[in-house]
C-alpha cells in the first residue's frame, strides 16, 4: 500500500500550491482587464494599468510553474491533460498574449490604437479567465484515458458544466478585480470598485452554489467524498467557513475597509479550491489517474525537492519585496513617482 | 477541413513557427539585458549623464522585447504538453526537472526584479535598483543554461536509464544536466544573444550619426557595439567550430547535411560551398567544392577520409536542403559580422568611426544579421537532428499527441494570426522608440506617465510618423 505521506503525496501538494499562488496573483490581474470597459475614462484606466504593471510578469510565471512542474513531477498527467484540454489551453495562452502585450503596447502608441490595445487587454483577460474556468470544469467532469494516452476528441470538455465553471471564474476573477482596486485605488474610482463589488460578490456566492450543486452529480465518488459519514466531519467545515468568511466580507463591504474585502476574496478563493482538492484527492486526472500513477520516479522528484525548498521561500521572499515597493495607493496624476 | 492532413508534420509546423518568433525575443533580451546593466555600472562608477540616458533609452526598448518574450515563452512551456504529450510523458522525468529549475532558478528572478528595475529607480534608490538590474541580466543567463541543458540532452542524451513504462529516467544528475554538447551550446547561443543585441545597438547609434554624427549617446552606444563585434565575432566563429568539432563526434549524421556529404570519401572529403542538395537524388547538384578541404576542416587533415550520408538508412536522414542551406546562412553572417568588426576598427584607428558614412550604412544593414543567424543556426540544429526528438532514441513521430489533425490545423492557424497581428505591432513601437535619438534628460518606462497623462509628446508623436 502506498504511504499517507510520500514524496508524490508532497509534490500533489506542491503543484497546488503553485496553481492556488497563481489564483492568487493572476487573479486580480486577469479580474482588472475584464472590468476595463466598465472604466472608459483614460485616467481610471491609467490608474488600473499602473496598479499591477509592476507585477504581472511574476503574477504570471506561477502559471508556467505549475505547467512546468506538472511536467516534471507527473509527466503522466501532463501528457493526459494537455491535449484532453487542448482548444481551452490555446485560447487561454492566446488570451494571455494579447492582455500581455497591451501592458507596454499601450503606452506607446496614439489614441485610436491605444483603444485596441485596451480592447485586447480587456478581449484577452476574459478569454484566458473563461478557459482557465472551462478546462477546470472539464478536468472535473472527466477525461476519457486508455492506457498512457487521452482518447477523447477534441469537443469532449465542452459541456454545460464546463460552461458553468468558466463563468464562475469569470465571476470570481472579476470579484478580485474589483476588491483589488477598492484597496489600491482612491475617490470616485475606488466608490465605483465598491459598488461593482457588491454585485460581485453575489454573483460569486451564486457562482459556489451553482458548482458546489451540480459537482456530486458528475460521479457518485464526488458525493460520497462530501456526504457520507465520517468524511462529512472533515468536509462540514468547509461550508461553515465560507458562510463565516461571506458574512466577514459583507460587512468590510459595508464598513468601508479598504484592504479587507481584497483578502477576504481571497479566503472565499482559497475554500473554494480546498473543496475542490477534497472532490479530486487522490486522483489527478479525476477517476482515472492517481497521483501515484502519474508521479515520475522519486529522483525526478527529490531532485526538484530541494530545489522548491530552497528557492520558492526565497522567491516569496523577493516577490512580497517587490509588491512592498510599489505598495499604497496608486495616484493618477504621479504614476509611480 | 484538414482530414486529410498529417497531424505530426502540423504539430512541427506549429512548434517551428511559435519557436521561431520566440527566440528572436530572448536572443534580442539576454543581450539586453547585460547591456542595461553595463549601462548602469558606468552610470554609477562614472556619473556620466551620457549613460543614465542610454539606460533608459534602451530599457523602454527592453520593456517592449521582454513583455513578448514572456507571453511567447508561456506557449512553449504548455505546448509539449498539448502537441507533443507522448514526448512529455516519456522524457518529463528528466527535461521537466531542467525546465522546472529554469522557472524556479530565472523566470522568478527576472520577472522578481523586472517591476523594480522598469518603475522603481526614484522608489528605491540607485544601488537597489542596480541590484535589480544586475538580477534581470543575471536571471536571463540562468535562463539560457537551462533550456539550453535541456535541449542539448535531447541533442545528446547521456545520464539516463529507460523505466517499463518506457519513460527515460536520470540515473546521474549530473551527466544529464552537463551532457556532451551542452558547453558549446551554451557558448555558442550566449555569444550569439550578446553578438545579436551588439548589432542591433549599433545599427540604431549609425542610424542617429548618420544624421547627426555630434550626438553624445549614438556615439557611446555605437563605439561599444563596435568593439563587440570585433572582439566577440572572431571569438565566436571559434566557438561555433569547436560546437561543430562537438557536433562531429556525437551526431555526425547532422554534419553530413550541413556539408551536403552524401557520398564517403576514402581520402579527403571535398568542402561545398555552395549547390542544390537533392533529398531524393542522394547528391548535391551543381555543387562548388574544393577538393580535400572538408577533411582539414573537420579532421584537420587533408586526407582523412569522412563518411557520408550514403553508410545512413534512410529513414534516419535529415531533411537535407534545409539544413545545408540554412547552415550556410548561418556561417556568412558569422563573417559577415566579424568583416563588420574589422571594418569598424580601421575607421576606429583612422578617427573615422563617427563619420565614416560607408561604415554607418553596412552597420545599418547588419541590425538584423544577429537575428537571422541565431535563427539559421537554430534551423541547423533543430532540423538536422531530425527524424528524432531524443536524438537516436525517440522519433518524432513517436512523441506527437494523439490529436486530430484539424485540432492542430486550427490552432496553427490561430497562433499565426495572432503572432502576426500582435507581435509586428510591438516590432514597430519598438522601431519607433528606436527611431528617436536618447536626448538628455532621457526618461525611463516610468518617467513617460506624465506624457502618458497629456496623451503623446509632439516629439514622440512626429518620430513616430516619421518612423509610420
Amino acid at each position: 500500500m502506498t504511504p499517507a505521506i510520500d514524496i508524490a503525496t508532497i509534490w500533489a501538494f506542491i503543484i497546488a500550491f503553485a496553481v492556488f499562488v497563481y489564483v492568487v496573483m493572476d487573479g486580480f490581474d486577469l479580474g482588472l482587464g475584464m472590468l476595463f470597459p466598465l472604466f472608459p475614462n483614460k485616467s481610471d484606466r491609467d490608474v488600473i494599468m499602473n496598479s499591477v504593471a509592476p507585477v504581472w510578469d511574476g503574477n504570471e510565471t506561477w502559471l508556467v510553474l505549475g505547467g512546468g512542474g506538472m511536467m516534471a513531477a507527473f509527466p503522466l498527467a501532463y501528457a493526459v491533460l494537455m491535449p484532453a484540454l487542448y482548444t481551452p489551453v490555446i485560447a487561454m495562452l492566446i488570451g494571455l498574449i494579447f492582455r500581455g502585450v497591451a501592458f507596454e503596447f499601450r503606452w506607446r502608441t496614439t489614441q485610436s490604437e491605444r483603444n485596441r490595445w485596451d480592447l485586447a487587454f480587456a478581449g484577452g483577460s476574459l478569454l484566458a479567465t473563461l478557459a482557465q474556468g472551462v478546462a477546470l470544469g472539464a478536468i472535473l467532469q472527466g477525461i476519457h484515458v486508455e492506457g498512457r494516452q487521452y482518447a477523447g476528441g477534441w469537443w469532449d470538455w465542452l459541456t454545460p458544466f464546463s460552461i458553468l465553471t468558466g463563468l464562475a471564474l469569470v465571476v470570481g476573477y472579476a470579484l478580485l478585480g474589483a476588491t483589488w482596486l477598492v484597496m489600491k485605488t482612491e475617490g470616485e474610482l475606488r466608490d465605483r470598485a465598491y459598488g461593482l463589488s457588491w454585485y460581485l460578490l453575489f454573483g460569486m456566492l451564486g457562482a459556489i452554489g451553482a458548482v458546489s450543486i451540480a459537482t456530486p452529480f458528475l460521479h457518485v465518488q464526488y458525493a460520497q467524498r462530501w456526504f457520507t459519514w465520517p468524511n462529512i466531519i472533515l468536509t462540514a467545515p468547509v461550508p461553515i467557513a465560507v458562510a463565516a468568511v461571506t458574512v466577514m466580507l459583507l460587512r468590510s463591504l459595508a464598513g468601508r475597509q479598504d484592504y479587507r474585502p481584497f483578502l477576504l476574496s481571497l479566503a472565499l478563493f482559497a475554500l473554494s479550491y480546498a473543496g475542490l482538492g477534497i472532490s479530486m484527492y487522490p486522483y489527478i486526472v479525476p477517476q482515472s489517474i492517481t497521483i501515484w500513477q502519474a508521479a515520475s520516479p522519486e529522483n525526478s522528484q527529490l531532485f526538484m525537492l530541494f530545489g522548491v525548498a530552497v528557492l520558492v521561500p526565497l522567491i516569496l521572499g523577493y516577490t512580497a519585496w517587490a509588491y512592498w515597493v510599489f505598495r499604497g495607493k496608486v495616484k493618477p496624476e504621479s504614476g509611480y513617482h | 477541413m484538414f482530414e486529410g492532413w498529417d497531424a505530426v508534420v502540423l504539430a512541427r509546423a506549429q512548434f517551428a513557427f511559435t519557436m521561431s518568433f520566440h527566440i528572436v525575443f530572448p536572443a534580442f533580451s539576454i543581450g539586453l539585458a547585460s547591456y542595461l546593466a553595463v549601462l548602469e555600472a558606468l552610470w554609477l562608477w562614472t556619473g556620466r549623464e551620457v549613460f543614465i540616458n542610454l539606460f533608459n533609452y534602451w530599457l523602454k526598448i527592453f520593456a517592449v522585447a521582454f513583455g513578448m518574450g514572456v507571453v511567447s515563452g508561456i506557449v512553449m512551456s504548455y505546448q509539449f504538453g498539448t502537441n507533443w504529450s507522448a514526448f512529455s510523458d516519456k522524457t518529463g522525468p528528466v527535461i521537466g526537472p531542467l525546465m522546472a529549475y529554469e522557472v524556479l532558478t530565472a523566470f522568478f528572478l527576472e520577472a522578481g526584479f523586472l517591476g523594480v528595475m522598469l518603475f522603481g529607480l526614484e522608489r528605491v534608490g540607485h544601488r537597489l535598483h542596480f541590484l535589480a538590474t544586475l538580477m534581470v541580466a543575471i536571471g536571463t543567463l540562468i535562463s539560457a543554461f537551462w533550456i539550453l541543458s535541456a535541449n542539448s540532452w535531447m541533442q545528446t542524451p547521456a545520464g539516463y536509464a529507460v523505466n517499463t513504462d518506457g519513460q527515460f529516467v536520470a540515473a546521474d544528475w549530473l551527466k544529464v544536466i552537463f551532457n556532451p554538447s551542452f558547453p558549446y551550446r551554451l557558448v555558442h547561443m550566449v555569444l550569439a544573444a550578446y553578438l545579436t543585441t551588439a548589432f542591433v545597438v549599433g545599427a540604431v547609434g549609425a542610424f542617429h550619426l548618420w544624421r547627426d554624427s555630434h550626438l553624445a549617446g549614438p556615439r557611446v552606444m555605437f563605439s561599444m557595439a563596435m568593439w563587440m563585434a570585433t572582439l566577440v565575432a572572431p571569438i565566436q566563429i571559434l566557438a561555433g567550430d569547436q560546437h561543430g568539432l562537438n557536433t562531429l563526434e556525437h551526431q555526425p549524421i547532422k554534419i553530413m547535411a550541413m556539408e551536403g556529404h552524401f557520398e564517403s570519401h576514402k581520402d579527403g572529403a571535398p568542402l561545398i560551398l555552395f549547390g542544390l542538395p537533392s533529398q531524393t537524388a542522394g547528391k548535391v547538384k551543381y555543387a562548388i567544392e574544393i577538393p580535400k578541404l572538408g577533411s582539414l576542416v573537420l579532421k584537420h587533415s587533408l586526407d582523412a577520409p569522412l563518411k557520408g550520408l550514403d553508410t545512413v538508412p534512410r529513414e534516419n536522414w535529415p531533411p537535407v536542403p534545409i539544413t545545408f542551406w540554412s547552415f550556410r546562412i548561418m556561417v556568412g553572417m558569422g563573417f559577415l559580422m566579424m568583416g563588420l568588426g574589422l571594418f569598424s576598427l580601421w575607421e576606429r584607428r583612422r578617427g573615422a568611426l563617427y563619420h565614416s558614412r560607408l561604415l554607418h550604412l553596412f552597420a545599418m544593414a547588419m541590425g538584423p544579421a544577429g537575428f537571422v543567424a541565431v535563427l539559421a543556426g537554430w534551423i541547423t540544429t533543430e532540423t538536422g537532428r531530425q527524424p528524432f526528438t531524443v536524438y537516436g532514441l525517440l522519433r518524432t513521430v513517436d512523441s506527437a499527441s494523439p490529436l486530430a489533425a484539424p485540432a492542430v490545423a486550427s490552432s496553427l492557424i490561430a497562433f499565426a494570426i495572432v503572432y502576426f497581428a500582435v507581435f509586428s505591432a510591438g516590432v514597430i513601437y519598438i522601431l519607433r522608440l528606436m527611431a528617436q535619438p536618447p536626448h538628455h534628460g532621457e526618461q525611463g518606462p516610468q518617467g513617460d506617465i506624465p506624457a502618458r497623462a497629456a496623451g503623446i509628446t509632439p516629439a514622440s508623436g512626429a518620430a513616430a510618423r516619421g518612423a509610420a
